[in-house]
């Protein structure tokens, strides 16, 4: 067992609407990542992956709020913490956060050694402008980006290109944990190639020691991260390792999202996709018992009244459903 | 809609310039009722008559009096004759006598009387003061000693038969009369103008006419810009050319010098402010149309655009259904605008001479320039035109805050 | 240009070095480079091309919102001809389109039942009693699984993005065109409601005998649901034939590229191929 660097307890966040409704966007959610390792987060829009991501780095402004729980950053507790330092001491040199539109961050203005020497003086204010570049230039070589691209304006790059350039920016101080929300789904798929291989040279070289991976695109989760976690309605309702869950998936939810992977290789041709029917419900209101009761095909009476206990086994593996294992690969087998 | 609505009137911004225009309109529809008359009816003989109670001397006199002894009457007397300037001079003339004032309080009236009955002799003939001077002196000693003196005030009325004048009262200096039973007295709390004409009366006549003519201003203005900009932006091609061609020429014209010119050659008599509106109107929609023109380019390639095309809907139609209401909002913020510049053009314009034809009504740049003529800012008169300068700013900065509330509200880069 | 067709049908719309320019002088672009297709009635094709290769081009020259700058398309044999405003109509009740947007394809002023009905008095039942409309919209709501009686009285936007690009498929079914073009109807909603659009955009073709030409990014998705595959790349196509073909054994080291690029899940997901430097 390696040492844990992200670690969240029961994490419950909400969102106020304009008209002062809560919203319970994350409704008690517990993970941990291991040093070396990176976890991916799966679901449909709308069950609260991306508000995860946003309230996991301690910085929170509305209509986002913090309700309760723990998010300890190699042993050390954030949550308490007040925006103004988390902004300074945590963001950038403890997490990096790199969501789908990163890349229309850059200022059109700046060049990008601007953003480098930003950041770095953010953290360390003295940093004269030659180390700097030094700094940016070698940590550009060894991710195998052209170091002419730290004198260029944002819109003389590419897509992909900024979004690579991004990435490289928000890791110069090494941070413990990178989120990255849909970091590729804007991109083409070379271009998301680039990305993914960049991060995990970035893992590689022990830049950063632990990766939160967010994105609905399955067969990109199953190839870049060692452990996947389904998410529904707020909560998480599975987790597993990649190939695990892509494989031998337990939860109906996720076994739904598991028949619905299309990718370009004999065999997908022909095969029936499965469609979860409805929608996510509104988390206004949640429901009472099973989340994902109304949708599921599987659900009995009871499923609508009791909510389902996590169920956790020694290996890490863990799935949130009242039937037994038995009962649900007795249903799967009549698929 | 309703929760478009709902949303504004969450907007605090929104909703305290409303409330702000709305006070002033409901002040333009009421007013004219409780005070009605013609707001220009020139009541007052003379110019410029200061904020106040005005009280009928005539009736005063005739009505029954009621005795009251106050102690401090004289003095009141006094200090109100006493301006500052007979006070400043009072202290010269001690100066020039060589007395010490350094520990004399210039408002202490019985200090200055004090000392100004031990030391005023009308036989000195200081060095170097004028004949003038002097007699301004005497002039002020013999009132102050009349203040203080003379207890009663005779009036006389001729006898009919032989013509001499016959003691019929007198009025002491205890008698009062109370104002509710004076048979005329008038309030006028902004005075009147150059013309004699109350300003408060006037003002409110003024604000109405001028929010109509922003009104006209903005609704010429807006439908101009929003028909053309529409039709440029979705026509496009040589349509949007030539458009843009003409809108690029009225932009580069500083529209004011445009609006003078055109102002001047039609003429002090044709002016009306239905026409001075109209012209502000004319010479003011090209933002409106640069504007919808770039919302209607973007909304254009929109895919439901192109699904109301594949269902062989026609352009106007399209128009109409699928584009206007997309930039409904936008217009109307364009539109509040456009009445917050059109009463401001106004006023510039009025300023300047070129206005309205100043006979029929009053505007409320009408009344600057009037109180400009007539010196009002160099007289001290500040009641002729400070509170016109007030109201264009308020209705100005009431707009305003409906606009920035509205975009709060409309456009989603500024939702908080 | 016989060897295009796989079907055996005859020819529904085709093109003839159909190109189109943008701009004038230095700032020309070429976005559609003189590319032939056939495709032919009851055929699925697939257009397949990155962002920037003009398939949206393309796409809009064949739903004639965008006329070629060179070359003609032949609609069911005959050169196309959209000159007038009632030639395009008559056009567009053989082809009609579903776009990426959900969000952006609806206008959301109007509610669902006008935007039904409208496709009603488009295909002539203007005078047709009320209750017969009615039937007809429930019929077309029940054949993308939605209930018609909870749709009336609401605006597109209070569906979810899977509904509404099911709603684009009910006025689909109604309008019933010879050619339905598709551009990436499941790029923007999720994964599990990907499938039931698939699947209904398959019926489509099977029970009305649609024509479907499905534009997408995702070479997966076009080899899991297309007869005949265009691969697009700088405005022409670099390789073209059936699915199976041109998925499997791919020719082009276009082609080649964007299958090994794609993440799978049986496959080793080879991430030395790429060039990192290559962008810059």
């Amino acid at each position: 067992m390696g040492n844990v660097m992200l670690e969240v307890r029961d994490l419950k966040t909400k969102y106020v609407t304009r008209f002062h409704e809560d919203v319970y966007a994350v409704d008690g959610v517990s993970f941990a990542i291991e040093e070396g390792k990176s976890l991916g987060i799966a679901g449909e829009s709308g069950c609260g992956k991306s508000t995860l991501a946003l309230s996991m780095m301690g910085y929170y402004f509305p209509p986002l709020h913090y309700i309760s729980g723990d998010i300890i950053i190699d042993g050390r507790n954030i949550s308490g913490m007040k925006p103004d330092d988390v902004r300074k001491t945590i963001l950038g040199s403890e997490i990096a956060y790199i969501p789908q539109a990163a890349m229309n961050a850059l200022n059109p203005t700046q060049k990008i050694i601007r953003f480098m020497e930003d950041v770095i003086r953010a953290h360390d204010p003295k940093a004269d402008k030659k180390e700097i570049r030094e700094r940016a230039e070698a940590r550009f070589a060894e991710l195998g980006l052209p170091k002419e691209v730290l004198d260029k304006h944002a819109v003389e790059l590419s897509g992909g290109m900024k979004q690579r350039t991004v990435i490289a920016v928000s890791t110069i101080l090494n941070p413990k944990v990178l989120i990255a929300d849909e970091p590729s789904s804007a991109l083409d798929v070379t271009s998301q190639k680039m990305v993914i291989k960049m991060m995990r040279e970035l893992m590689e070289k022990g830049y950063i020691k632990a990766m939160l991976f967010i994105t609905h695109e399955l067969p990109l989760l199953y190839n870049v991260t060692d452990d996947i976690m389904v998410m529904y309605a707020g909560q998480i309702v599975e987790r597993g390792t990649a190939k695990e869950m892509v494989f031998d998936p337990m939860h109906p939810y996720s076994y739904g999202l598991m028949n619905s992977i299309l990718v370009p290789e004999e065999g997908t041709r022909g095969n029936k996709l499965t469609a979860i029917p409805g929608t996510p419900p509104n988390l206004k209101r949640p429901p009472k018992g099973c989340r994902f009761a109304e949708r599921c095909k599987y659900a009995k009476p009871e499923c609508f009244y009791t909510a389902p206990p996590q169920k956790p086994f020694d290996d890490g593996r863990m799935y949130r459903c009242l039937m037994g294992l038995d009962q649900l690969k007795e249903v799967y087998s009549h698929e | 809609m309703k929760n478009t609505l709902r949303q504004l009137f969450h907007s605090g911004k929104f909703v305290a310039g409303f409330v702000i225009f709305v006070a002033i309109l409901l002040t333009v529809f009421i007013y004219p009722l409780v005070n009605p008359g013609d707001p220009l009816e020139m009541i007052g003989v003379g110019t410029f008559a200061r904020p106040g109670t005005y009280v009928s001397l005539y009736d005063a006199v005739r009505t029954d009096t009621q005795t009251l002894r106050l102690s401090e009457a004289d003095d009141n007397r006094i200090a109100k004759a006493l301006s500052a300037e007979d006070r400043v001079a009072m202290v010269e003339w001690f100066t020039t006598m060589g007395i010490d004032v350094s520990d004399l309080d210039i408002d202490d009236t019985d200090a200055l009387l004090d000392l100004w009955n031990a030391n005023y002799d009308p036989s000195i003939k200081p060095q170097g003061m004028t004949m003038a001077k002097r007699n301004y002196y005497k002039r002020l000693n013999n009132s102050l000693q009349e203040i203080r003196a003379a207890d009663e005030i005779i009036l006389a009325e001729p006898d009919e038969e032989s013509g001499a004048l016959v003691k019929s009262d007198t009025i002491s200096k205890t008698d009062y009369v109370n104002v509710s039973q004076v048979a005329n007295v008038k309030n006028l709390p902004l005075g009147t103008d150059n013309f004699g004409r109350d300003v408060l009366k006037e003002l409110v006549s003024a604000a109405g006419t001028s929010i109509v003519i922003g009104l006209i201003a903005g609704t010429v203005a807006t439908l101009i810009g929003l028909s053309l900009g529409l039709l440029s932006g979705y026509l496009g091609g040589f349509a949007d050319d030539f458009i843009m061609f003409v809108t690029n020429v009225f932009t580069v014209i500083p529209s004011f010098v445009l609006l003078i010119l055109i102002s001047y050659s039609i003429g002090q008599e044709q002016r009306g402010a239905a026409v001075v509106a109209v012209v502000i109107g004319l010479t003011s929609w090209t933002w409106t149309c640069r504007s919808v023109r770039s919302q209607v380019i973007s909304l254009r390639n929109r895919d439901h655009v192109n699904l109301s095309k594949l269902s062989g809907h026609s352009m106007i139609r399209i128009v109409l259904t699928d584009i206007l209401p997309y930039i409904a909002s936008y217009v109307v913020m364009a539109f509040i605008l456009q009445v917050s510049t059109g009463i401001l053009s106004e006023a510039q314009l009025s300023l300047l001479g070129l206005g309205p034809k100043t006979t029929e009504t009053a505007t409320l740049g009408l009344m600057m320039n009037w109180a400009m003529l007539y010196s009002a800012h160099t007289n001290g008169s500040w009641w002729a035109y400070f509170p016109v300068i007030l109201t264009i700013t308020l209705i100005s900065f009431s707009l305003n805050l409906m606009n920035t509330g509205m975009d709060q509200v409309f456009n989603p880069t500024l939702r908080d | 240009m016989s060897e295009k067709d796989f079907t055996g049908k005859p020819l529904c719309l085709s093109g003839r070095g159909v190109t189109r320019v943008f701009g004038l002088g230095d700032k020309k672009t070429v976005a559609v480079d003189h590319v032939d297709f056939d495709f032919h009635e009851g055929e699925f094709v697939s257009i397949v091309g990155e962002s920037g290769s003009g398939k949206t081009t393309l796409s809009k020259m064949l739903l004639g919102l965008l006329n070629p700058s060179e070359g003609e398309i032949l609609f069911q044999g005959q050169p196309r001809d959209i000159s007038t405003g009632k030639k395009k109509k008559e056009y567009w009740k053989g082809i009609q389109a579903i776009f990426q947007d959900p969000f952006s394809s609806f206008n959301t002023f109007h509610k669902i039942d006008a935007v039904l009905l409208d496709c009603i008095n488009m295909r002539g039942g203007k005078n047709l009693p009320m209750d017969k409309k009615i039937e007809m919209m429930t019929e077309a709501c029940s054949f993308v699984n939605l209930k018609f009686a909870e749709l009336t009285n609401k605006y597109p936007f209070e569906l979810s993005g899977g509904q509404m690009q099911r709603l684009m498929i009910a006025r689909i079914f109604l309008l019933k065109p010879k050619i339905l073009l598709a551009d990436e109807p499941t790029s923007m909603v999720d994964a599990c409601s990907r499938a039931t659009i698939l699947d209904m955009l398959l019926q489509l073709r099977d029970e009305i005998g649609m024509t479907v030409i499905f534009i997408t990014h995702d070479i997966g998705l076009a080899y899991y649901i297309s007869d005949t595959v265009y691969i697009m790349e700088h405005g022409k196509f670099v390789e073209y034939g059936k699915a199976d073909e041109v998925i499997l054994n791919p020719k082009a080291a276009y082609t080649k590229r964007l299958i090994s690029d794609v993440p799978k899940i049986h496959e080793e997901w080879d991430l030395s191929t790429v060039d990192l430097q290559a962008e810059a």
